[in-house]
């Protein structure tokens, strides 16, 4: 167990030399310069020129490299070009935003996914069956951006009964601690700052949900399914266990593990999904200021997202993994 | 990507630009006029943005965003005196210009603070503001990018203290643009000890005098600003003003409509007839000072060899994009017949913007009234393609904005539109795009065959509009303003022989005639210039619309 | 034996076409792509007028639901007053051609990938395993847009940068579909009686692994057309004027608000019909051709 930990951590010190190397050489291969992006219109010769030597644009790209890796090694992406920030500043700044957005949505992907997939499976071929997997195919083929629009088209044009973006009400005093702003609110005891958060987060989260919450919901039905038809479940009813238990105690546990999978493979989805959310909702987050900067040519945000991103996504993926032994002990790692 | 603030070299040797402007600019307000009941103290304007601040640090900005925030916070020594680009004094009482006319020496205002605490105004908080920009060896001189300071202060020798209330500011040749140019954002008063304190910082910590006070910054949320107490020439009427990034323009209206916001910016044409039909709406609109042009890369460009600013026979080169059949001017003017400009502007304008006839806005002096343009005409058209031997068109890229600026508000259906337009005469138009700071990179040096950009004027001068985007000298492949590449020596002369002339009416005639040496050689073509849109509350007051889109809440009042 | 193979393959392949007609949302799925394929593909007889004939004066017109309708353009006109009806059967073929590309994209370089990491093992498989794990360690529609920034903006570097997000899922599904093939008996008895790798693997391995690799590429061409969309919108997919759905949501959408809700409703409804209809087959087909990966994961 230990050396399964430890050879799955030394594959992450490869995947993410990989990723910087590939991210570095893309975005330098990139036709956009940041230096004129930087200054503008009409920008001076010399100026674009100073800003060049400044970021070390000039050097050959192998010794950019090596400048950056020797100093991303110690823990420092360098300045925006930009905002002329520290990078890991930019990102953790944004962070909260991107992660509270991201956790309700995982919460409710889970919660209605998981309960529909069960009520589907339990219920097979009946009409509560048919109109989950109907919701769930919907939710799979819809675009996240049109869905996102059109419920802001709905809610907030049509009925006025949500905000129309942004996170909180401008003006609106809350204490910020954590930078979740629902959990601030909480923290703080300020009520009406949680009612004005959570408002102005239904749409997003629902919108960013859609997609992880049909997998769910298919994901729990077909393997309810197959657990369901299993010997020891077989064996349970028999023992004149009653339906609820042998569902909620068995099988719920079992078809655990591909829920699981599913989650820790959203995260990627989740990121990619964020860009599309944050773009229409306004929102202050990481997907969208990633977006911008690969389309600024900010090298350096761009350098130390994709580093950070590929980090967190290897140990989740590794804490999935983990996670399995837990909920199955039939599985062992070499 | 938002650089709309484009600040460029204006060497106007003697142009008394600040005496002349007033009454050239028209003004179509629907505010009360400042001269109404006296506003109310207190409440909190929210204004959405169109996106965020980059920094806060006046000399260190140049996009519209950081601006507007940055100009609420900070002042220079002169302002702008209401909506218009006289000068009036601000943190300088008064002053005197020497005879030789290169020294200006201000007194300044005794007893002005700065916020937070920072507090007097000195000259030594002048001088900083200048010198770090200029001057290598001032400390702080490496913490900013000074983009602006190269194009328009590269006159200003040095700046002097003379005592604690008394500064001099040294000019290597006389420059009588300077007095407009110091109302500019770039050389606002910041706080030595603030920059001391923060460092390179200081953009996240800004310390002006301006009539409010920086309180935080959320990035990519919102700024915010309150009302400085303290301030010379009285609190404001706004206890509070919160710039709100609303990077959507549907989202910025639905947030102005159900008054989540009081304000909002860049109204898209769209739009206008719904804030016109809301009573709780206000439009604020005035014919801008900009215009935007289809630049046809006609290949005459040159690199300045000899670094002396003009186009010297022997300095031509190749320019990439060049176009054959643009080198032809039938075929231009058959191109500035095709678009039906008339269209664009009811339809994509939304009658937002007049059709333009000539390079520059009607607002300003030397615009030619007898000049027609090329209103809408096919047949035209195509008899002078025939002309020009290309009876069936040919094939051809033009470049399109990928971001929307004052005098391009919606630049993809503007494209599609001209490109349907000249759909009809043959003419198979692709479009393209890229990055907006790859866009202007690649245009500058000539990439394109054509492309579509424009100009928003900063100080209401015609040389800020002829001269830096039809003069033949800046057809420079590389640094190009003029980026159609024609060259044009008797338009230049004409343009060189105006900014020696002191009288202004010998200085408009110059421009008429320029006008139309422009317009009939057609390496640009003219198609509008844009309204400045604003729309707010209706219970918002005292907002004066300033011709140059900088944006000053301090007289701005809200009903109950 | 050649003999037998075929005749063992034609029956698996009737047996399929047989599970397939059973499976009623398979061919629903089915009955609904050949529909849209064959408007889009025929849009230049279906589209009642050209995808670029513009007329800005009869711009933003509502279609038949409206008494403002102009006779002809029933879905309405867009800003530029083209019919968006034609539009949209024209932006078809862009969407649906962007999805096919990049999958084919995947599809030729995952599988050979996957199979030579399978079938050879070893330094082989693990530095082509490795190659997998760092284009998996990037959030997919971030990655194309790098790809696309770095490309630039268009349709083509749109369907390179999403052909290359999905090679590596492909080259996990090939490489453990012949992982399992590599066990199986008669593979060995091949290696047995001294077939050539390239028989092996030609003959017998990719017909194998066939099953499941369409499968993913029906659901991955559904994943597929929804990105090209999304880069459509984020401005970095086809550009304009390309009646291309995504990018005509994109420029729609700001119409929302005042009042023109049909150009951005009707593109993204397109995508939609037409990705539930590519889920659908897949669905179907995975039921009816493998029976293990009923139910699996769907990334």
């Amino acid at each position: 167990m230990k050396e399964y930990i430890l050879k799955r951590l030394a594959m992450l010190v490869i995947v993410l030399l990989g990723v910087s190397l590939i991210t570095f050489v893309l975005v330098r291969a990139a036709p956009g310069d940041p230096a004129v992006n930087l200054l503008g219109q009409h920008a001076t010769a010399e100026k674009i020129e100073e800003i060049r030597e400044k970021y070390h644009l000039n050097d050959p790209i192998y010794v950019q490299y090596y400048i950056w890796l020797k100093m991303a090694v110690k823990g420092d992406f360098g300045r925006s070009i930009e905002s002329r920030e520290f990078v890991t500043r930019e990102i953790m700044e944004r962070v909260p935003m991107t992660l509270e957005l991201s956790l309700i949505a995982m919460i409710i992907a889970s919660v209605i996914g998981i309960i529909a997939g069960i009520i589907s499976a339990v219920h097979q071929y009946s009409a509560a069956d048919y109109g989950v997997m109907i919701g769930a195919l919907f939710g799979i083929s819809m675009p996240v951006f049109w869905l996102g629009l059109m419920l802001m088209f709905i809610f907030s044009v049509k009925l006025g009964i949500t905000p129309v973006g942004g996170r909180l009400t401008a003006g609106m005093e809350l204490e910020r601690i954590t930078g979740m702003y629902i959990l601030d609110s909480i923290l703080t005891l300020n009520g009406t700052a949680l009612v004005d958060s959570i408002k102005h987060l239904i749409l997003p989260s629902v919108a960013l949900a859609t997609i992880p919450m049909a997998t769910i919901a298919r994901m729990t039905r077909s393997s309810m399914l197959e657990v369901l038809r299993q010997d020891y479940i077989r064996t349970e009813r028999a023992k004149g266990l009653s339906e609820r238990a042998v569902v909620y105690k068995h099988a719920i546990k079992n078809a655990l593990i591909p829920i699981v999978t599913v989650i820790g493979m959203n995260i990627g989805l989740l990121m990619g999904g964020a860009v599309l959310t944050e773009t229409i909702f306004s929102l202050p987050g990481l997907g969208k200021y990633i977006a911008d900067a690969i389309l600024a040519y900010d090298y350096p945000v761009v350098q130390g997202f994709t580093l950070i991103f590929a980090t967190v996504f290897v140990l989740v993926n590794l804490a999935t993994d983990i996670l399995y032994l837990y909920i199955d002990p039939r599985i062992k790692y070499k | 990507m938002k650089k709309e603030w484009k600040w460029m070299g204006l060497l106007i040797v003697a142009v008394m630009v600040a005496s002349t402007l007033s009454g050239c600019i028209s003004e179509k307000e629907e505010t009360p006029a400042p001269t109404e009941a006296p506003g109310k103290y207190g409440g909190t304007l929210v204004f959405g943005s169109s996106g965020d601040a980059v920094r806060l640090d006046p000399a260190d900005v140049t996009d519209g965003e950081s601006i507007q925030r940055m100009d609420n916070i900070h002042e220079g020594l002169v302002q702008y005196d209401g909506g218009t680009t006289n000068i009036k004094p601000c943190l300088a009482t008064d002053w005197t210009v020497s005879d030789d006319k290169k020294t200006i020496t201000f007194n300044l205002r005794k007893g002005v603070k700065f916020h937070h605490d920072y507090g007097e105004v000195t000259a030594d908080d002048v001088v900083f503001s200048f010198a770090r920009q200029y001057d290598e060896n001032n400390w702080y001189h490496d913490k900013g990018n000074w983009s602006y300071w190269g194009w328009m202060f590269m006159d200003i020798e040095s700046v002097e203290k003379i005592n604690d209330y008394k500064v001099a500011i040294h000019m290597k040749n006389p420059n009588s643009s300077m007095m407009t140019s110091l109302a500019m954002f770039t050389v606002c008063i910041v706080s030595e000890d603030a920059a001391k304190d923060y460092g390179e910082d200081y953009f996240k910590n800004p310390v002006g005098t301006g009539p409010f006070e920086f309180v935080e910054w959320v990035k990519d949320d919102h700024i915010t600003l309150r009302a400085f107490e303290d301030y010379w020439d009285g609190r404001a009427y706004l206890d509070k003003v919160i710039f709100r990034v609303i990077t959507d323009p549907s989202a910025r209206l639905m947030a102005l409509q159900t008054g989540e916001i009081q304000g909002m910016e860049h109204v898209d044409p769209s739009q206008l007839a719904i804030i016109e039909a809301d009573a709780d709406l206000q439009l604020i609109s005035q014919a801008g000072m900009n215009v935007g042009y289809v630049a046809l890369n006609c290949g005459e460009g040159y690199v300045d060899a000899n670094k002396n600013g003009k186009w010297d026979a022997g300095e031509e080169v190749d320019v990439p994009g060049a176009f054959e059949p643009f080198k032809d001017v039938r075929v231009r003017q058959a191109i500035a017949y095709a678009i039906n400009k008339e269209s664009i502007v009811r339809n994509l304008y939304k009658g937002a913007a007049s059709v333009a006839t000539q390079g520059q806005p009607s607002s300003l002096f030397g615009w030619n009234a007898d000049i027609v343009g090329y209103p809408y005409n096919l047949e035209k058209a195509k008899q002078l393609l025939a002309d020009a031997g290309y009876p069936d068109g040919f094939k051809v890229t033009m470049w399109y904005m990928p971001v929307s600026r004052p005098y391009f508000p919606t630049p993809t259906e503007i494209a599609e539109a001209i490109q349907a337009d000249l759909a009809k005469v043959g003419i198979e138009v692709e479009l393209f795009t890229e990055d907006w700071g790859a866009y202007l990179g690649d245009t500058e040096e000539g990439e394109h065959q054509a492309c579509m950009l424009g100009w928003s004027g900063d100080n209401g001068d015609p040389d800020n509009f002829l001269n830096v985007l039809y003069g033949e000298d800046k057809a420079t492949v590389g640094s190009a303003g003029n980026v159609a590449f024609k060259r044009n020596e008797k338009f230049q002369d004409l343009l060189d022989a105006a900014l020696l002339t002191f009288d202004q009416a010998e200085r408009a005639a110059y421009y008429e005639e320029a006008n139309v040496l422009l317009t009939a050689q057609c390496s640009h073509v003219f198609i509008a210039h844009s309204n400045q849109n604003l729309a707010f509350l209706s219970t918002v007051h005292g907002y004066i619309i300033h011709p140059t889109s900088r944006k000053f809440f301090y007289p701005v009042w809200l009903e109950e | 034996m050649t003999e037998d193979t075929k005749f063992k393959r034609r029956t698996r392949t009737q047996d399929t076409i047989r599970q397939l007609k059973k499976n009623k949302t398979a061919m629903v799925g089915l009955a609904m792509l050949l529909a849209i394929f064959i408007l889009c593909i025929g849009a230049p007889i279906f589209a009642p007028h050209g995808p670029y004939d513009a007329d800005l004066d009869r711009g933003s017109k509502p279609g038949f639901w409206s008494d403002d309708c102009i006779p002809g353009y029933y879905l309405g006109t867009d800003y530029l007053g083209r019919d968006l009806l034609s539009r949209i059967l024209y932006g078809g073929r862009v969407t649906l051609s962007v999805g096919f590309v990049a999958l084919g994209f995947a599809l030729i370089v995952g599988t050979s990938m996957g199979m030579s990491a399978g079938y050879f093992g070893g330094k082989i498989d693990s530095i082509l395993m490795r190659i997998v794990d760092i284009l998996f360690a990037y959030p997919a529609l971030l990655l194309a847009l790098v790809i696309a920034g770095t490309l630039g903006r268009g349709i083509d570097k749109a369907m390179l940068a999403i052909g290359v997000v999905y090679t590596p899922q492909m080259a996990r599904v090939m490489r453990g579909a012949v992982l399992i093939i590599k066990e199986t008996e008669y593979i060995e008895a091949e290696h047995a009686i001294g077939s050539s790798t390239s028989r092996i693997i030609f003959k017998h391995v990719l017909p194998n692994s066939l099953a499941p690799i369409i499968v993913y590429s029906t659901l991955m061409l559904a994943t597929a057309i929804l990105d090209a969309a999304a880069l459509g919108f984020l401005g970095v997919g086809a550009q304009s004027p390309s009646p291309e759905w995504g990018l005509s949501l994109s420029i729609a959408r700001k119409y929302l608000v005042t009042g023109a809700w049909w150009a951005a409703t009707f593109p993204g409804v397109a995508i939609l019909l037409s990705v539930i209809s590519l889920n659908l087959l897949g669905d179907g087909l995975r039921d009816a051709l493998d029976p293990r990966l009923k139910g699996g994961a769907k990334l």
